[in-house]
């Protein structure tokens, strides 16, 4: 009993500790500079690739890069400090269809790709990002 | 029948300018009876890699050579806006000289048509990564199996029955690791091959599937299954199945399969062991 007291009262204290210790996948994805480069090859791939760009069309690619950037990082439990809207309302009424966001996020795997993200890790960090699926779909 | 498994296919398609469709491990490859899973195990997925808005299909042929037996399926499945999925397999059983031994004649072939609905009720494998709650689907299966005299001589209660399942599966992406579980109400001997019911048992029995895949790279997964299956002829026994394979997704529309796997004993011939090729082709 006393025995089972005194490790619940460690791993408080460690999961305490831990929530104050950088995230791991932030280092994994390469830290702020990883990020931004994840966040520019995805916003390459976006504005250029067939299936999605139309989405892109009226957006200002200088605009959304740093907001993307932002977002991404706090994802991945980096210390930024995103702005913008939260997922749902900046994707409200854009009729955005599950294919729409199935691209996106292949494209996203492609730029991590390109980054250098070992694939891993890349599965780490969609795993965060997939349930905005909900929020992002609305046709 | 057969094992293998897969998961799906986590190809990527940069190419075509309308290719959309489905993520990462979404649709696995073709049980050997025709549904969506892995080569053994049913998974809750559905067939094909469209989306709630689209539909898709499969087409497979999957060969097992074990040691006395060979045994083939070929079918089609095809899946409608990610909620419904239909299938049809027909399965050939090579008793090659086994059947000689038999007294059914060297190469004697038993032949099954399987015809089978999966409808998803909740969850979604791949998006639902901050819930526990797994991708949940029932299903049911018709099958017939031909060779009626023999099937009777051997104790079979019937030709053709209905299997009925559950089935949850769960991709945890985070760590690149899919589990499915699938409980299956059935009579079927052999899969079916061997008739329905038996002298020794009449009745439904519940079976378990089970797959864990492991996602090596965005195209390759390896894993295992087991598949429990009911023994309800006196004349002989039968036991579990289970495999080990490598799927292998050349792109959303090629995958291949290969799995070593056990089938237990067949008709008094010793336990069967061999391997499981598959090939999957779809949209």
């Amino acid at each position: 009993m006393q025995r089972g007291f005194l490790l619940a009262a460690f791993l408080l204290i460690a999961s305490c500790a831990g929530a104050t210790a950088t995230d791991p996948l932030f280092s994994q994805l390469g830290g702020e500079s990883g990020i931004a480069r994840i966040a520019s090859n995805a916003l390459d791939i976006y504005f250029s690739d067939p299936r999605v760009a139309q989405n892109f069309d009226n957006i200002n690619r200088d605009f959304l890069q740093p907001r993307f950037t932002a977002y991404l990082c706090r994802v991945a439990g980096g210390p930024c400090i995103y702005k913008g809207h939260a997922m749902k309302r900046a994707h409200k009424g854009l009729a955005i269809t599950e294919a729409n966001f199935n691209v996106v996020v292949e494209d996203l795997e492609t730029a991590m790709d390109r980054a250098g993200v070992p694939y891993h890790v890349q599965n780490r960090f969609l795993a965060r990002l997939a349930p905005l699926e909900r929020d992002i779909v609305t046709r | 029948m057969l094992c293998a498994a897969s998961m799906a296919g986590l190809s990527r398609h940069q190419a075509a300018a309308q290719e959309s469709g489905r993520l990462l491990a979404t649709e696995g490859v073709s049980e050997i009876d025709g549904a969506s899973g892995g080569g053994l195990a049913t998974w809750s997925l559905i067939s094909g890699y469209e989306t709630r808005d689209e539909i898709g299909g499969n087409l497979h042929g999957t060969y097992v050579a074990v040691n006395n037996f060979g045994l083939g399926s070929v079918g089609a499945s095809a899946g409608f806006y990610d909620r419904l999925e239909l299938s049809y397999a027909h399965l050939w059983f090579d008793t090659r000289s086994a059947g000689g031994r038999l007294g059914l004649g060297d190469g004697y072939h038993f032949d099954l048509d399987a015809v089978g609905a999966k409808l998803r009720l909740v969850g979604d494998a791949v998006y639902d990564q901050d819930s526990w709650l797994p991708e949940l689907s029932v299903g049911t299966q018709f099958k017939a199996a031909d060779s009626h005299a023999i099937l009777k001589a051997i104790g079979a209660a019937g030709p053709d029955g209905v299997d009925f399942y559950f089935a949850a599966t769960k991709l945890f992406l985070a760590e690149s690791l899919l589990v499915s579980a699938t409980v299956r109400a059935t009579k079927a001997n052999q899969f079916g091959i061997l008739g329905f019911g038996g002298d020794h048992n009449r009745a439904y029995s519940a079976q378990f599937e089970g797959s864990a895949a492991y996602l090596l790279t965005r195209s390759l997964a390896v894993g295992a299954e087991v598949r429990t299956k009911p023994d309800n002829l006196g004349f002989a026994r039968e036991g579990c199945a289970y495999d080990a394979f490598a799927a292998y997704f050349f792109s959303k529309h090629l995958s291949a399969t290969l799995a070593f796997l056990a089938l237990g004993p067949i008709a008094r011939q010793g336990d069967q062991n061999g391997l499981y090729l598959s090939l999957q082709a779809g949209f």
